[in-house]
Order: structure tokens, then sequence, then C-alpha cells
């Protein structure tokens, strides 16, 4: 709720060609953009034009061949690959097409993964508590693969909020989801936004789900389109 | 710590660190069980060493003392005593039975103690002194087969004599393991009376010396310097070297089986570790995200491993120890000694081994854990797992050949284990990956595949999965030569050694017959009608120079020769040549010449050329014959053979005794106690019982040698679960797969099915392949025997190769045909 005008994300420049075979194939290309502390902005475009890499290098999981990001003051790839860990198990959450929940963990101890990594002694209650908050107080002990769909994005929602992130990435959230768990899901995921003031980058093919964030970039073969 | 902690609780509870524990289980339990028993073996030996030589010197000869040695160690004011030994029959009634006699002083032994009881299973207590004369002592086995207890009276040559105790100990013959003949003992004094010690007699005479160590060493070097060929000094280091050969080869040999286990084990953890990677990729990438460095996380999963390897080494060592309780209760019988208690040592030593193996094979793997880069959460093809095994598992196959080469305590020994097994899984390897691609490409699979679309798929699936299938085959093709060594070949080999012998082939020997009882002896088997048996004499003499040259045992270098130059020859004479031997060069010589015939082999051994001068020392005289002619012949024949025989004009004058090999039927077995009975300085050999008292003590070691075998064969079966488990997720997606676009139940199972049994039938065809030629190599090398094909074990081995691997192929369909196709997909994006 708390929405001040500092910029929580920047980037300027980006770039990212990959070599396939003897010849370069441009994936991004000169992108330059800025996210105010608590915005929701959505990324969309056809497939290919290059959107899960932007995600990808903007969040310090992917590094560009051109460009610089900042995430929270910080030049991202001026960091090494540990601080950039460091960075976003400080202020980063991540939310998955593909879910992306360790099958060997419960419900619950995938939520605590994150808070046990930041050695955050209230892990457990922390975890109980959020997972409450998306409705599966009663699956703590289950297994991923005996949750629905929809019931696994949600764990993984609660994980990404669980360290109350400044910055959530998400990659189509409701990509694996039928319509009516996806707008669920999405509800809940603008509901914790709210709530914890989070900001929400968020690559989506979904124009509904697009046009719920504040503000839409486009991408076209690695190019913004309009802002 | 905590944190790892919990992840090794998760993971386990997932089922994901299962196989790896089991294999390092199996891998301490197997080293700790065959080093705790060594540990305990080898305390014994070096608490008994004093014990073991009965003195703190002993002088060996294989003929009587010459003047004087026992009178030096007297006046050198040392203590003394003396001992003779030999086989000779003791009778009571109607039972006769070989025992293994020696004649010793009162004093015997200078260092230990006999122990005797008053009954068989009566408290036993030592003994203050040795038998009195006119008594023997004698073991409990001979009670039972004489059936002659405490008081009863038994023959022995021309004496009878009372059993006054049973012995229950001789720390002297403490810790060998092949004791055949039960023991007897009896006074020297009363040696002469009984007849015994004649021409022709095997006989070991010892003296014994103890007292102060500058004695003692003194008397050594005194003693060294007269020592005759045939004689020799014993002290506590160079003391019963072939009591500890012996208990350092079946250690050995046991060490190198539990090496085996390790090596396997070695094996599954790498493949283990490898699955536990590839499934655990993505969690890292997830973990990368939320803020893991690189450190962190090997950490954590170092310290998960480390744990882990701490827990299962706990419970390999808790396992090993009882396993060597029962290996000390097998061989317990052979041993004869009381063992220490078990130290912790050897437990330090599984614990080394374990977290070798662990480190060695998984935490490579684990590194990649490590380098998984974060993108992989939406790109996955990004990190996948390295193939390149070979090196990742550099470092763990490094420190395993250093621990099998330390373990094996011989580098060349080690080396050649190493290399043999590495080229045993490179050939089983090279040809499963050729077999699978033959199998399923070319003419053969098109023809094959036109009509079923299972097995086209199957074939297509070998094809495409040849590298790992072939490392799942050449595991299985392991695994399985082992196990069909130790049944099939194993039979085989004791098959192969019986037929050797022709089922007319003598099994009775007869020795020690004086050139005046020939005509008696003669004239008992007509008495009885049985076929009177051909008595060949027999000289002893020393091979003392060739061609002029004075030979000794340090000539040579191979063991066979040192010990051939060093005892005396069997000589013997006769006119004619031995029905039974074929002559390969020369002519047979002709009576009143100075020539001899040799056997083919001996003058290989020892490098005897035809024409050479051979010269032997018989007695106080020596004779001197040129080689004229070889002979060849074959030793199981169970005949009487000799290695040289010259003309009776020339050998025929020294002292002979005659021996004989004859077959009798076993319902006149009990004649040959009369015939015990007549002439006492007789021995009777039952061949056959020889042969069984001698399998009873190989089948004991076998059994103790199969407890430890039984490690490997759990840690061969670990590594085909963990190999096959390795590709179970592929399949399972591909069946999916394969159901989503409508293929039937049937035809996915049977694609599987096609591919599962090509590959067992393979294996089981290397295995079979394997067994074979190291039975064949055992055969030809070891036993010099011809060990014909064995129908049984070729059709046993792929047999039980395509029988495994239809049970996989079943539990496998079952798994992956109760998965909803959905559901296994969904896992798998």
């Amino acid at each position: 709720m708390d929405k001040t005008e500092k910029t929580i994300l920047s980037a300027r420049g980006i770039g990212k060609t990959v070599k396939s075979g003897s010849s370069d194939l441009v994936i991004l290309r000169e992108i330059d953009l800025s996210v105010t502390a608590g915005d929701a902005v959505a990324i969309v475009g056809a497939s290919g034009s290059g959107k899960s890499t932007l995600l990808a290098i903007l969040a310090g999981l992917d590094t560009p061949t051109a460009g610089t990001v900042e995430v929270d003051g910080a030049d991202l790839f001026k960091l090494d690959e540990d601080q950039r860990a460091e960075l976003r198990g400080k202020s980063v959450g991540f939310v998955f097409q593909s879910f992306q929940l360790l099958p060997s963990l419960t419900a619950l101890e995938n939520v605590m993964l994150p808070l046990e990594l930041r050695k955050d002694a209230a892990a457990e209650a922390r975890a109980r508590e959020i997972l409450a908050r998306v409705g599966l107080q009663d699956r703590l002990g289950h297994y991923p693969k005996h949750l629905s769909g929809g019931e696994q994005q949600r764990v993984a929602l609660a994980r990404a909020f669980s360290v109350r992130p400044k910055l959530l990435f998400a990659d189509e959230p409701t990509g694996s989801l039928d319509a009516a768990a996806g707008s669920g899901v999405i509800d809940l995921v603008f509901e914790l936004n709210r709530s914890f003031g989070t900001t929400l980058v968020m690559v989506t093919h979904d124009e509904h789900l697009a046009q719920r964030c504040g503000r839409v970039i486009r991408l076209v073969a690695g190019q913004i389109a309009a802002g | 710590m905590k944190q790892s902690f919990q992840m090794l609780l998760r993971d386990w509870r997932a089922g994901e660190l299962r196989v790896l524990a089991m294999a390092l289980v199996v891998a301490v339990a197997s080293i700790t069980s065959v080093a705790f028993f060594a540990d305990r073996v080898g305390r014994a030996l070096v608490r008994d060493a004093h014990q073991l030589l009965g003195a703190d010197l002993v002088l060996v000869s294989d003929h009587p003392w010459q003047s004087g040695i026992a009178e030096e160690i007297a006046r050198r004011g040392l203590e003394s005593a003396q001992a003779t030994t030999f086989i000779s029959m003791a009778i009571a009634g109607d039972n006769s039975v070989l025992a293994g006699v020696k004649a010793v002083s009162a004093n015997y032994p200078l260092r230990g103690k006999l122990r005797i009881a008053a009954a068989v299973n009566a408290a036993d207590a030592p003994a203050q002194e040795g038998p009195k004369p006119g008594t023997v002592w004698i073991e409990e086995r001979l009670v039972t087969s004489l059936s002659a207890p405490v008081g009863a009276r038994i023959k022995l040559g021309a004496s009878t004599l009372e059993i006054a105790a049973i012995l229950t100990l001789e720390p002297e013959r403490g810790a060998n393991f092949f004791n055949i003949a039960p023991r007897l003992f009896m006074n020297v004094a009363d040696l002469p009376a009984t007849g015994l010690v004649r021409t022709g007699s095997r006989v070991w005479h010892y003296l014994y010396a103890a007292g102060l160590p500058e004695q003692v060493t003194a008397l050594e070097t005194w003693a060294k310097g007269r020592m005759e060929r045939g004689q020799r000094v014993e002290n506590l280091e160079s003391g019963r070297p072939e009591v500890r050969g012996a208990v350092e080869r079946a250690q050995r040999f046991l060490g190198l089986t539990a090496l085996l286990s390790a090596i396997l084990a070695g094996v599954a953890i790498a493949l283990g570790t490898r699955r536990f990677v590839e499934r655990h990729l993505d969690g890292c990438a997830v973990m990368r995200c939320f803020g893991a460095t690189q450190t962190r996380l090997l950490m954590l999963f170092g310290c998960e491993f480390v744990l882990l390897g701490l827990v299962a080494c706990a419970i390999g060592t808790a396992i090993g120890f009882v396993a060597q309780l029962f290996i000390a209760e097998i061989l317990g019988g052979l041993l004869r000694a009381d063992l220490p208690a078990v130290s912790m040592l050897p437990a330090l030593q599984g614990f080394l081994v374990g977290l070798v193996l662990l480190l060695g094979f998984a935490l490579p793997p684990l590194v990649q854990l490590k380098n998984v880069p974060p993108v992989r959460v939406i790109r996955r093809e990004a990190g996948a797992a390295s193939g390149s095994t070979l090196a990742v598992y550099a470092a763990g196959l490094v420190s395993l050949s250093g621990l099998l080469i330390w373990q094996a305590g011989d580098v060349a020994l080690g080396v050649t284990v190493v290399g043999g097994f590495g080229i045993a899984v490179a050939v089983f390897a090279v040809v499963a990956w050729l077999g699978l691609r033959l199998a399923a490409s070319g003419p053969v699979a098109r023809r094959l595949g036109s009509n079923s679309i299972a097995l086209r798929y199957g074939l297509a699936n070998l094809r495409r999965h040849a590298r790992g299938n072939a490392i799942q085959v050449a595991s299985l093709a392991l695994g399985l030569t082992a196990v069909l060594l130790l049944t099939f070949t194993r039979n085989d080999l004791v098959e192969a050694w019986r037929r050797s012998a022709p089922p007319d082939a003598p099994n009775r020997f007869l020795l020690g017959v004086q050139p005046d009882q020939l005509a008696e002896v003669k004239a008992f088997f007509i008495s009885r009608r049985i076929a009177a048996p051909e008595l060949n004499p027999m000289v002893r003499g020393r091979l003392t120079a060739v061609n002029g040259k004075s030979v000794t045992e340090a000539d040579f270098t191979e063991e066979r020769a040192r010990r051939l130059v060093e005892r005396e020859f069997n000589l013997s004479f006769s006119d004619q040549p031995p029905a039974h031997n074929t002559i390969v060069a020369g002519k047979w010589f002709a009576p009143g010449t100075q020539e001899v015939s040799v056997e083919e082999g001996i003058a290989k051994t020892l490098g005897w050329k035809m024409g050479d001068e051979l010269t032997f020392a018989v007695g106080g005289e020596s004779f001197s014959a040129r080689v004229t002619s070889m002979r060849k012949l074959r030793w199981d024949s169970m005949k009487v053979n000799f290695f040289v025989i010259g003309p009776p004009g020339l050998v025929g004058r020294f002292p002979a005794s005659y021996i004989s090999a004859f077959r009798l039927d076993e319902r006149d077995a009990p004649l040959m106690n009369d015939l015990a009975a007549r002439f006492p300085n007789l021995t009777l050999v039952d061949v056959g019982a020889a042969v069984k008292q001698a399998q009873g003590v190989i089948d004991q070691v076998i059994t103790a040698v199969q407890v430890v075998f039984m490690f490997a064969l759990g840690a061969g079966l670990l590594v085909l679960y963990s190999a096959l488990v390795a590709t179970e997720d592929e399949r399972r997606r591909e069946a999916a797969v394969m159901r989503v676009y409508g293929a039937s139940r049937a035809q996915v199972t049977g694609s599987q099915r096609v591919e599962f049994l090509a590959m067992g039938l393979l294996a089981g065809i290397l295995a079979t392949t394997g067994a074979a030629a190291i039975g064949q190599l055992l055969a030809r090398r070891v036993f010099e025997l011809d060990l014909p094909p064995s129908p049984e074990l070729w059709l046993a081995g792929p047999l039980a190769g395509l029988l495994l691997l239809s049970l996989n192929a079943w539990l496998s369909a079952r798994k992956v045909l109760s998965a909803s196709p959905a559901l296994t997909l969904r896992d798998s994006v």
C-alpha cells in the first residue's frame, strides 16, 4: 500500500544474442525499462518474442550480452553469481509456469525452504501462516504430486511471498492451469501483492490477465513495441 | 548442519538415498567383517608366536641328526627337547586310521603348554609334561574314528600303547589351516620299539632349544653354519612361515572378495548419485533463485552426504561385526586357537573405506549441483547433468584403486585386480554396446520389426539407449559372473577333478613295505583272493650335481624347483618302462648301463636335458647317470609314478622300500585292518577318505568365503537395481507419451519387454562366457585339468539373465502402467 516513487528495477540497453550454428541469433535488442516500487507490470508477446529471456535477465538468472540491470539500487551484472544469489534471497521472489516445487518436500517444507536458506528461526511458523493465507492450511503435509495444479501453484505463491520480497517475478503463472484454477491463482497474486506491497513483474501471453496489471510492456521480435 | 540433517531426513523419506545407503552399508559390512576377523587372527598369531614355535629356536631335519648337535645345545646351557613326527596307521580293534604321530621327550614343549582332558568333552587343563612311556594322547577326532576312549589300547607299529588323555590343544599346531591327519602324541622313548622309523618312512626330526636371548642368538649362529641339506633353523621371525602363509593367503582372498563388493558398491553409489543429482537439479536451481550461494549448496549437500555416510558406516560396521562372528565360527574348527576379542581398529578401517567410497564417487557428481544455472527454472535444458562419467568418477576410481592396492598389500596384485576388473567392465560394456546396436539395426531388426510395433519400438529403444543400456548390461553381467562362478563353475571343477581319475583308478596307497616283507605281503593278498598289487621299489636320494656341477636350491628361483632340490627325491629302478608312462624322447636304457629315464615335467622345471649327467646322494653314497629318455605320465591317474627311474644294477644296490597303489573293492575294506594288524609298520592310505578329509577343510574355507561373497552378491544386485532405476524415469515418460498417442498397454509393455529381454539375454551370455573363461583359466593353470564345456552353465547363465530382466520388465511395466499418462507427463514437465 505504501507506494513511493522509488525505482526498484531498471534496465538499460539490454541485448541478448546467442550463437546458433555459424550465425548469431538476436533474442533481445536495446531494451530499456524501469519499474517503480509497488507497480504491477505485465510483459506480453508472442511465443519466441523473448519475454521469458527478458524476465530471466531482469531477475539476474541469466546474463545479457549487452546492457545493465539495477535491482533495488544494485547493478546486477557487476555482482558475481553468488552475490546475485544473496540479493535474490534478500529481495526477490519467483513464481514459475511449472511451479518448480521440490517433489521430495511437503507443501510446508517447500514454503519453508527460502526461509531456511535465510536462516530464519521462525521459518515453520511463518510458512504455516502464509499457507493458511493461500487457503492450504489443511494440506501442509501433502507432497506436490498429491496436490492439484491450482494447489501446487498456490504453494509456489506462498513460497514466493514467504520471504516478503520487494520484487516478485512471475513467469506465465497460469500457463499450466485451467481457467478456473488460473483465475483463482491470479486473484491471490494480486491480493498478496497489494497486502505485502510487492512490485510485480509478470510474463504472460494472456491479454486479459495483462490488463489487470497497471502497465503492459509488449515485446515483438525482441524489442519493446509499446510501453 | 541442522539444515543438512533436515535435508537428509527429507531425502531419505522421499526414498532418494536408499540405494546409496544400502550400497555403503554393504561395502562397509563386507570390508569390516573381513578386517575384524583378520585383526583377531593377526593378534592371535602375535600373541602365540612363542607357543607356535614351542621353543625359542627349533632345528628341523628330514633325516636323523648328525651327532654333536643335541650335545652342543646342552653344553651351551640351554634347555632342550626333541620330537619326531611322521604319519602312521593307528589301529584299535577293527578300526584303523592314519594319524599324525609326534613322539616327544617328556619336557616338550619348552614354551607354551599342551592342554589335555580326561575324557571327550571333559574340562581340559595344561599338561605339566608330555605323555609317559607306554601311553599316548590323541585328538578327539581319533577317539571317534577308532572308537577308542581314554583307557583303551591302540596298536602303533609293533607296539601297543594305552590312551591316557585327550589332546585338546597343541600350540605348535595352533593356527595351521590344514591339519588333515589327527594328532597322536607319544613318548620318544617308545619310538624304537614300534619299528616305524625305517627305510622309506618320511620322518621329520626336531630339536628344540630355549634359554636367554643371547644364548639363543649364539646357538642360532653356531647351528646355521652346520646345517646340512634338508635341515633348517627356525626362530620367531622365520618360524612357521607355512602357518602365516596359509592364514595370510586365506585372509588376502577374503580381503579381495570384500573389495570386490566395495568396487561394486562404488559403482552402485556412482549410479545412485547420478540419479540423485538429476533429480535435484531443478531443486538446486530453485534454491539458487531463492538466494542460496554455490558454496552454500555444496556445504548443504556435502554435509548431508557425510551425515548419511557416518550413519551408513556405523550400520555397516555393526553388520560386519556380526558377520565376522560367523566367519570365526565357520573357520574356528580349522584355527584351533582362541581368538582374542575384537579391537576397534577394523571399525575405523570400515569408516575410512566407506567415506572414501562415498566421497570419491558421490562428491564429483554433487559438484554438478552447485554449478546448476538458476535460469534452469525457466529453460529446463540449461545445466543438464554432464554425461562424461569417466572424468567425473576419476577421483573415485583413483581413491578406490589406492584402497585396493593397500588392501592387497602388494602393488602388483592390487594393480592386477583393479586392471582385471576395469578390463572386464570395459569389455563387457563394449561388447554389450556393439551387441545392442547390432541387434537393433540392419536387416534383422527391419525384418523382425515389420510385423510388430512392440518389436519395432523395443529394438529402436535398444539402439537409442545403447550407451546407458550397455552400462546396465555390463553391471548385470558382472554380478551374474560372480554368481555363476560360485555355483556352476565351482561344481564343474570339482566334478572334472573327480572324473580325471578313471573309475578303476587305485584307491589305496601302501607305503613302507620292506624288502623282506615283499613275499609275505603278496601272499597276504592272494590268500584273501584280492589281486596282488604291483609293488614298486623306492629309493630316497638327493640331487647333488648336474654335469658335475653341484646344485643347491639357491640356483633356482621358481618355488617348485627350489622345493624339489631341497627335498629328497623318490627314485626307482626297473628293467621295463612303467606301462602307464609314454616315452616322449630318447630310448629306454639297457640293463647294466649308467643311464636314467626322467619325467619330462621335472626335467623342464629343473632344466635337465637329454644327455645331462645327474648325480644323486643316497645315504652316505652317491651315483651318477646320464639322462637317456624322458617320460610323460598322468599324475591324476593315481598310479605310482617316479620322477627318476634307473637300471636295477645302478639304483637297486641302495636300501629300498616298496610302494604300491591298488584298487580295493569297498566290500574288501575290512580286510585292510587285517593287513595293518599283520604288518604294523606299513602305512595304508585310503585315498577316498584322505580326499574327503581335504575336501572337508576346503569346504569350510569356501563356506567362509561365501559369507563374504554374499556381500559381493548384494552389492552386485544393488548395482543392477540402481542401473535399472537410473533409466526408469525416462522409460515412464516414453511409455506415457506412447499411451497418449494411443498405444495399448500390451504395446507399451511389449516394447519394454523386447528391450529388457534382449538386454537380459546379452548379459546372461556375457556372464556365462566370463564364468566359463575364468573356469577354463583356473582348470588349466591352477588345477591342470581338462574342463569340458558345461551345458548346464550355458543354459543357466543366459536363462538367469533373461529371468532377472523379465522380472524387472514386469515390475517396471506395472509401475509405468499404474500411473496415468497425464500425471507422468505433468511430473516430468
